[in-house]
């Protein structure tokens, strides 16, 4: 294992400021790995930490390939973590919404440049991601829809759902989508959890990135067995958004399989705790997302049920 | 909401329901940004005491993020995105994207929208409007009409296609971008300024009968020639030698960045050219990279 710097630089109260890449392999750019960009995104700084961790054990035993490179950066906003803020201290930006970046630009601008001249021209970039709303999802892997795509590639990871959409223009400075156009198979991994660890599903994700980097050949790991997973797009998702406001009360989890019928919310009057609406599935399926937080706006996206056939 | 309260986003209208022309002020989009505020006062006050001088309508909203302004932030609170990166909104997603998608069905119909911004904490920024490349043929008359400084033409940008601005011009309503002063501060006489070339616009339109306001400002107009942005090239704390609004040369120094601690210039940072300062930095504390400056040049 090698480590390097990244990117560094002075800042006015702190200490510097350092991105920390750490290299495996051969010197080709194979496989690149980007865990954290956002100071809430503890799960995927965990992730990211645990492939580094298992890489360093397969290298001393001899179990990883010169023929592959693999590159991690493990995270690209170490000060934001520090402070436990989702986005950039000084000015609130997203380093996530300035790709490609530019290297006379903003701060981020400047961070987002340094990240992609190290993880560019690699063949396949793995993005540990979190979402811009509320509640989490079933671990999957998210890919763009830009016409680079390669759809059945995702399938190495054994995760259980692979999910194609469409970008919006918000989208289009983000660092999977500017991989793709620059010629990386580009995908978004969603490892069940933001702001806190769920070790389960931290292990299903890293174990997936590990599956994936042993599918290439790069690796030779001890894994669990894999899902043969489902590729679908948005429309297979059943969105229910809240009638009311309220205190929510979850009584099905992310991940769970449901019938029709099945009661999965109560939205309660947070004053009298009264039930204001009662959230019933749809359809059968499983529940790909849920709003996480007590509290629920009304016209909010409560849950994604993925419907199955 | 949740506890006791039920979001609303308000607007003033004067004239009747279904009187033409029909003009929307639009301002709170982002909860730091507050000149706005003084020019929706001013005009929705003189609106008011001159009714019989209104033919046609006119609408002002002054808080699209009523959130945002009610807690001194930036966006809406509880969502990540930027309110003005997720328009035309969405009926699917966050209610924040519900309140985008409504907002553009409120204002489609405008025959002319005006979209009032003030900068953010960091940035002075003098009297001007923003206007793509693509849609210069037909809102530089209307931003010129305004009463400013200077019009900015800029080249698109995909991210910038999820502004309000740019969701109800792709749907023909002429949208025009306003920048003027800092967050968090209101500027009295960059209001009063705007409130004018707005009422000269009215006027304009056939909306307002009353008063003509006198010297309305000629913009200089930047495809004529460029703009420089000077960026921070040390971290450390701003002491600034130029304004925002002034004319520099090349050379001439814009301000030092220092350090605190042991009392060293880290960085003199000098005008590339001889040119306008349309925008300058307020906020002291910077990074690398935080932008200083933005000239523009005639040449």
């Amino acid at each position: 294992m090698k480590t390097i710097d990244i990117f560094k630089m002075r800042s006015p109260y702190r200490g510097d400021f350092v991105i920390k890449g750490y290299l495996f392999g051969g010197q080709q750019k194979t496989i690149a790995v980007v865990g954290s960009m956002r100071g809430d995104e503890v799960q995927q700084l965990y992730v990211a930490s645990q492939v580094v961790k298992n890489l360093q054990i397969l290298e001393e035993e001899g179990r990883l390939s010169n023929d592959v490179g693999i590159l991690v950066i493990p995270t690209a906003n170490p000060f934001s973590l520090n402070v436990m803020k989702r986005f950039w201290t000084m000015d609130n930006t997203d380093i996530n919404r300035m790709f490609p970046g530019y290297s006379e630009g903003e701060t981020t601008q400047r961070i987002a440049d340094a990240v992609f001249e190290a993880v560019r021209n690699y063949t396949w970039g793995i993005q540990l991601a979190s979402y811009y709303m509320n509640g989490n999802f079933v671990p999957h892997v998210r890919i763009m829809q830009t016409g680079y795509e390669d759809a059945a590639s995702a399938e190495a990871f054994g995760l259980p759902y692979i999910l194609l959409y469409k970008p919006r223009p918000f989208d289009t400075t983000v660092l999977n989508y500017n991989w793709q156009v620059f010629g990386t198979q580009a995908y978004s991994i969603y490892s069940g959890s933001t702001d806190s660890i769920n070790h389960d599903m931290a292990k299903q994700t890293w174990q997936a990135i590990l599956r994936f980097m042993a599918k290439l050949g790069a690796i030779h790991p001890n894994l669990g067995p894999a899902y043969q997973p489902i590729t679908f797009d948005e429309s297979r998702l059943h969105t229910i958004l809240s009638e009311h406001a309220g205190l929510l009360f979850l009584r099905r989890h992310v991940g769970e399989t449901i019938r029709h019928g099945d009661l999965l919310a109560s939205i309660l009057d947070p004053l009298t705790g009264q039930t204001r609406q009662d959230v019933f599935s749809p359809s059968d399926g499983v529940i790909f997302f849920a709003h996480t937080k007590p509290l629920t706006y009304g016209h909010t996206r409560l849950f994604q049920i993925f419907e199955q056939p | 909401m949740p506890v006791l309260e039920h979001l609303q986003i308000r607007k003033f209208v004067v004239g009747s329901a279904e009187a033409r022309p029909r003009i929307c002020i639009v301002t709170g989009i982002h909860g730091d940004e507050l000149e706005g505020q003084y020019v929706c006062y001013k005009i929705a006050h003189k609106l008011r005491t001159h009714q019989s001088k209104i033919n046609g309508r006119v609408e002002i909203y002054p808080a699209i993020n009523p959130l945002g302004v009610d807690s001194v932030c930036r966006g809406i609170p509880t969502f990540d995105l930027d309110m003005n990166r997720i328009f035309p909104g969405a009926t699917d997603g966050h209610v924040v994207e519900r309140i985008a998608h409504d907002v553009v069905e409120d204002l489609k119909d405008a025959d002319l929208v005006i979209d009032i911004h003030s900068s953010n904490i960091f940035l002075y920024e003098m009297p001007q409007a923003r206007i793509s490349e693509s849609t210069v043929e037909y809102l530089l008359p209307y931003a010129e009409m305004l009463n400013l400084n200077f019009i900015w033409i800029h080249q698109a940008a995909t991210v910038l296609e999820s502004t309000i601005a740019h969701s109800l011009n792709s749907i023909g309503t002429p949208t025009v971008v306003v920048e003027m002063g800092i967050g968090m501060r209101i500027t009295p006489e960059y209001g009063n300024q705007l409130v004018d070339g707005i009422f000269n616009l009215l006027r304009n339109f056939g909306v307002w009968s009353g008063k003509q306001p006198e010297n309305i400002t000629t913009p200089i107009v930047s495809n004529k020639g460029s703009v420089s942005m000077i960026n921070a090239g040390a971290s450390g704390i701003v002491v600034s030698y130029a304004e925002h609004g002034t004319w520099v040369k090349a050379n001439q120094r814009l301000c030092e960045i220092v350090n605190p601690l042991n009392g060293k210039v880290m960085q003199e940072v000098c005008s590339p050219i001889d040119g306008l300062i349309f925008t300058m930095r307020g906020y002291p504390v910077v990074y690398e990279g935080s932008l200083i400056a933005r000239i523009y040049s005639p040449n």
